[in-house]
């Protein structure tokens, strides 16, 4: 499939927008009793979730609470000790890992963009592994430098060339660039400056409005999580703690919700996510 | 003064002499990188497999020259020729400095740029041949350098069991107590120390760059 960026009209936005609040059809991710044990250590237990198409999943916990193993779950970059991982209703492990992950976008904190490779070279990569011809990757490689706001001559130019803010930008492109309709996203804009992070958040949701992908996205800042999320899991010591929008979240009276919006501090209602400003 | 007459008088066995040895320090070289290269790769990949070929390599190390020519000398087919068995000998040497360095040149790239690559699809030898490698090319041929260097060194005792190169003057003049017939050995051979650090080092610095 290939996607043309600007033919997503509110209409179609609305209607996916619709279909994720209902959480009607197939989810786009389901764990199914989930759990994950390396060295006697037990990171995950018992996980069950489902991820609704074009909804921005939120996975929030704070370090060691397994958040980043549950999103490398999804493309078998961790293998679980027991339990089910069904991606587009398929079990992840049913499925060729290579096809599986190709079909995946994933983007990671610091971007992990191959310093060797010219940022044109970076965006391409999963394209040239899927054979496409030299000239559409070139045609797609420009589109999606042009989505992710950056300007055309930026192809040429190394990562160590770039800001952190545009090799996250880089990084995005990157994770879209063979259209996938699953987006792993690991604390993208966590190592970023405030300011630049505010714009990545900001463009984030204007590209989420109109590519309309299914996005589980790891972080550990509540803010951000309120503020990006349809829905946010809740994390601590390896189980899942409770699933909230927003608006709950900031009401809410779990223990450790409420323990995170304490941490927080005030103001937090207003940065609950009411789409694009 | 006299060396120079020296050298002028005996150039064309210098250059006889240089011509074997650079043949016993390249060809040798060659084989440590062919076999150094892809055991530097897997125990790079096999972390279990680390511990015991470099102990192997550095036991090699820790052998004097000499005794290693002298221990291969009854070895039939190696022993048939003097020049296969320096080679041979020289090749051992050259190999832990070129395991090591692709050992630590892989291991050396960053973990989150690797897991990019196999989070986006890239197969095991995709992230081999398209990221790892790459990365670590500089490094790898670091460890290649320090084995051609070491080797011109190394060749000159090959000369004590007949191989050639530029050792035969060194013993020779050894044997005469005539410092010119040393340096006509030493000379010619400290240059190729130098010319083989500076060819490798260039070769380094072109790929170092993006």
């Amino acid at each position: 499939m290939y996607f043309v960026p600007y033919n997503f009209g509110q209409n179609c936005s609305l209607r996916y927008a619709g279909l994720m609040q209902g959480g009607n059809g197939a989810p786009v991710i389901e764990f199914r009793d989930v759990s994950y044990q390396v060295a006697g250590n037990q990171v995950l237990s018992g996980l069950n979730l489902q991820v609704e198409r074009g909804e921005t999943f939120i996975l929030l916990g704070r370090s060691g609470s397994g958040k980043t193993t549950t999103l490398k779950l999804v493309n078998r970059l961790v293998a679980p000790t027991s339990g089910t991982i069904l991606v587009n209703g398929q079990a992840n492990d049913q499925t060729d890992v290579i096809r599986l992950r190709r079909g995946i976008g994933y983007v990671i904190q610091e971007a992990g963009l191959f310093p060797h490779f010219t940022v044109a070279r970076n965006i391409g990569l999963v394209p040239k592994l899927a054979g496409w011809p030299g000239d559409r990757i070139r045609d797609k490689t420009r589109e999606l430098l042009q989505l992710v706001g950056l300007p055309g001559e930026f192809a040429e130019r190394y990562p160590h060339q770039l800001s952190g803010g545009q090799r996250q930008r880089v990084g995005v492109a990157r994770a879209l660039a063979a259209d996938p309709q699953i987006l792993l996203m690991d604390e993208p804009f966590a190592a970023l400056d405030p300011l630049t992070r505010d714009e990545l958040q900001r463009e984030f949701l204007l590209l989420q409005q109109r590519l309309n992908k299914t996005v589980l996205f790891v972080t550990h800042d509540l803010r951000e999580a309120l503020r990006l999320g349809s829905r946010i899991a809740l994390m601590e010591a390896g189980k899942l703690v409770t699933v909230l929008t927003p608006q709950e979240f900031v009401k809410s009276d779990d223990r450790w919700a409420a323990a995170y919006v304490r941490a927080f501090g005030s103001g937090l209602e207003s940065a609950a996510n009411r789409g694009p400003a | 003064m006299s060396l120079i007459r020296f050298f002028s008088q005996n150039y064309a066995q210098v250059l006889q002499l240089t011509v074997e040895h650079l043949w016993l320090v390249g060809i040798s070289t060659l084989f440590a990188m062919l076999i150094g290269i892809p055991l530097g790769i897997v125990i790079a990949h096999r972390r279990a497999w680390n511990k015991p070929v470099l102990t192997v390599a550095n036991i090699i190390q820790t052998i004097p020259a000499l005794a290693l020519f002298g221990f291969l000398l009854p070895v039939p087919w190696l022993g048939a020729r003097a020049d296969r068995l320096a080679i041979l000998a020289l090749t051992l040497y050259a190999l832990l400095p070129i395991i090591r360095n692709t050992y630590a040149g892989i291991r050396g790239v960053d973990a989150a740029v690797i897991e990019a690559g196999r989070g986006m699809g890239m197969t095991e030898s995709q992230l081999l041949y398209q990221v790892e490698l790459p990365l670590a090319a500089s490094v790898i041929l670091s460890g290649v350098r320090i084995a051609a260097v070491i080797s011109v060194g190394l060749a000159t005792i090959a000369a004590a069991i007949g191989a050639g190169g530029l050792g035969e003057f060194i013993f020779r003049g050894l044997a005469m107590v005539d410092d010119r017939v040393i340096l006509a050995g030493a000379i010619p051979a400290a240059i190729l120390a130098l010319l083989a650090d500076f060819a490798v080092g260039w070769v380094e610095r072109r790929l170092r760059r993006p």
